[in-house]
């Protein structure tokens, strides 16, 4: 709880926080804000925004509402973003455990498949993985994943390099503990803290790729997202604009979010540290 | 120098290895689709029968099994033959050879601007670490950060092409209109002003954000201290001493950034209708090539691996400590 309040403190932290928990409530009540599909046609095409109340920001080419798309579109940005960096943490924390802990050949290896990962444009491999198995909403979360989980793996490796020959360490190899039960409960508390504050950058990164990911059509079709309103609205760019310019403003501020919760950390556990 | 042809070698031969993980990999991948280029290309001329398909499989190599087809794939990769093209139905060789180029001026110019402002930003914001200035440019810099690519160009074409008309909207340079030398320079160089814009802003604010931290890191070190005790003019400790030593960590970036840059110019080039290497990778999905898909990722892995060696020629230039241990093997 003290790191909350001293999160908060931080006027990073307090704003990141602020525009994330707005976004949060916006996806999770999302069917009570805006009740029923947000696909359905409600109402007349093209309808300028701010002109009628019952679409306060106007409706697209086949008259869906704006709002009720942006509403929903917090859903499938947040989920997919939370997911895609969860499962890329978990990958490059098994990866990176079992490389650093094991050493030698297996290390090797493992390392030179990281290498790959990190050398192949990660945007290129999850269009090449959507493109292959077909869109739908956890293909696209393992797509995005698929392209971050290099990152924290190199990184958890190095850690568990620098944190397997303390002395704890040896200690519990001396008093008999199983290699698997050194590794989970002796190393990898003490190599989570620096992958976690990795873990805005992922989150934030993920964010962004799946939104490019539906821009170009290759997100989940019956799902509406912020990529997808931009690239519905990019057909009418010239007379209504407003249509691209909407959801790009909510991506940014989520990702602004995203980036200032992650600095706000940052601060807090570095501060700790430094204290400590 | 010979110092530095050492670690190059090394690394060079270390990342042969790697590429065959990257061939082998995609390779797997892109076998497992369901529906192969024959499929995709009967669709597009509106079907036909099962000994229209058998052929055409035959011909390209696709009924064999997948094992034979990736030595067969390996064996011409070794000779730089990248395979056939069914969408296209040339070599894909000679379409990444044709579009590379575009894609390596817009990437080329973007990288230099966001460099050159990007750390000069940097060095102002830094100078003063916890000033107005410093606060000001810091937060700039992190909503451009956050700003999707192809929004930003979107809106960026709204305001300057479409509603101030001062720029083209889309292409690489005006079709057929027989300009050569200078007069067709300045054409593409206006064509790629908005792309390059777009690019070149969000990845300014990247180096603007290193470039601050690195300073921020620098100034509590002793030689700092000692420099400000000797009375140096604040000037020359921001320029020399400060700026200087965190000018590396930026080097490095642009190695790490070298993959997400050519991922990203999928979408700015989609948006900006650039017959570049990332619309090539689109119209491969959509056209189902995995041949030609396959070609790409590899080719871009290459590209990858060859702008970390110059960043790391880079490296050993401007840091003499770098590969000073390095024995000979």
């Amino acid at each position: 709880m003290t790191t909350m309040w001293r999160l908060l403190a931080t006027p990073e932290g307090a704003i990141g926080l602020a525009l994330l928990v707005c976004v949060a409530l916006v996806a999770l009540f999302a069917p009570v804000l805006s009740p029923g599909d947000p696909l359905r046609i409600a109402g007349r095409a093209l309808t300028t925004p701010f002109s009628d109340a019952a679409f306060p920001l106007g409706t697209d080419r086949l008259g869906r509402d704006v709002l009720a798309g942006l509403i929903h579109g917090a859903r499938a940005s947040l989920a997919v973003g939370l997911a895609a960096a969860a499962a890329a943490l978990a990958m490059g924390l098994c990866v990176g455990l079992a490389a650093g802990f094991a050493g030698g050949l297996l290390d090797e290896a493992l390392m030179r498949v990281v290498d790959a990962f990190q050398i192949v444009p990660g945007f290129l491999l999850a269009l090449a993985f959507v493109s292959v198995v077909g869109p739908s909403v956890p293909v696209v979360v393992l797509a995005i994943a698929l392209g971050a989980w290099a990152d924290p793996a190199r990184l958890t490796r190095a850690q568990v390099l620098s944190v397997r020959e303390r002395d704890y360490v040896a200690a519990a190899q001396v008093a008999g503990m199983h290699p698997v039960e050194i590794a989970v409960r002796e190393i990898l508390p003490n190599v989570l803290p620096p992958v976690l504050a990795l873990s805005a950058i992922i989150v934030a990164a993920a964010i962004l790729t799946e939104a490019a990911l539906s821009f170009l059509g290759l997100g989940d079709p019956n799902v509406v997202t912020w990529g997808s309103m931009i690239a519905e609205g990019r057909n009418v760019l010239r007379s209504s604009p407003w249509l691209s310019i909407f959801p790009g403003i909510a991506l940014v501020v989520t990702v602004v979010g995203v980036y200032l919760l992650g600095e706000g950390l940052t601060r807090v556990l570095s501060g700790r540290r430094a204290a400590a | 120098m010979n110092r530095a042809l050492r670690l190059i070698a090394r690394r060079a031969l270390a990342s042969i290895p790697v590429l065959l993980i990257v061939v082998v990999l995609t390779f797997l991948l892109l076998e497992t689709a369901a529906g192969d280029a024959v499929d995709a290309y009967l669709l597009s001329i509106g079907g036909g029968d099962a000994s229209v398909a058998q052929s055409l499989r035959a011909a390209y190599g696709l009924d064999q099994s997948m094992s034979a087809r990736l030595w067969v794939y390996l064996s011409s990769l070794a000779r730089l033959d990248l395979g056939w093209s069914v969408a296209f139905d040339r070599p894909v060789r000679d379409l990444i050879v044709e579009r590379l180029p575009n894609t390596l001026l817009l990437m080329g110019s973007a990288t230099a601007l966001s460099f050159g402002l990007g750390s000069a930003l940097g060095i102002l914001a830094g100078a003063r670490p916890g000033s107005f200035r410093d606060r000001a440019l810091s937060t700039v810099s992190l909503v451009l950060y956050a700003i999707p690519s192809f929004w930003l160009g979107l809106v960026l074409s709204i305001v300057f092409a479409v509603q101030l008309r001062w720029l083209p909207t889309s292409g690489i340079e005006t079709i057929a209109s027989g300009r050569t030398g200078l007069a067709r320079a300045v054409d593409i160089a206006v064509h790629l002003a908005l792309p390059v814009g777009t690019l070149a802003l969000i990845y300014m604010a990247l180096f603007l954000r290193v470039m601050r931290a690195g300073m921020a890191e620098v100034w509590g070190m002793d030689f700092v201290l000692f420099a400000r005790s000797k009375g140096l003019s604040r000037m020359r400790i921001v320029l020399r001493h400060v700026a200087r030593n965190a000018l590396l960590p930026l080097v490095t970036m642009l190695g790490l950034q070298a993959a997400a840059m050519l991922g990203g110019s999928v979408v700015i080039e989609s948006i900006f209708a650039i017959p570049g290497f990332g619309r090539l990778a689109q119209e491969a999905v959509s056209g189902r090539d995995t041949a030609l898909l396959t070609g790409i990722i590899v080719t871009s892995a290459v590209l990858v691996i060859a702008v970390n060696l110059l960043v790391d020629i880079v490296y050993a230039l401007l840091d003499p400590r770098v590969g000073a241990t390095e024995r000979g093997a």
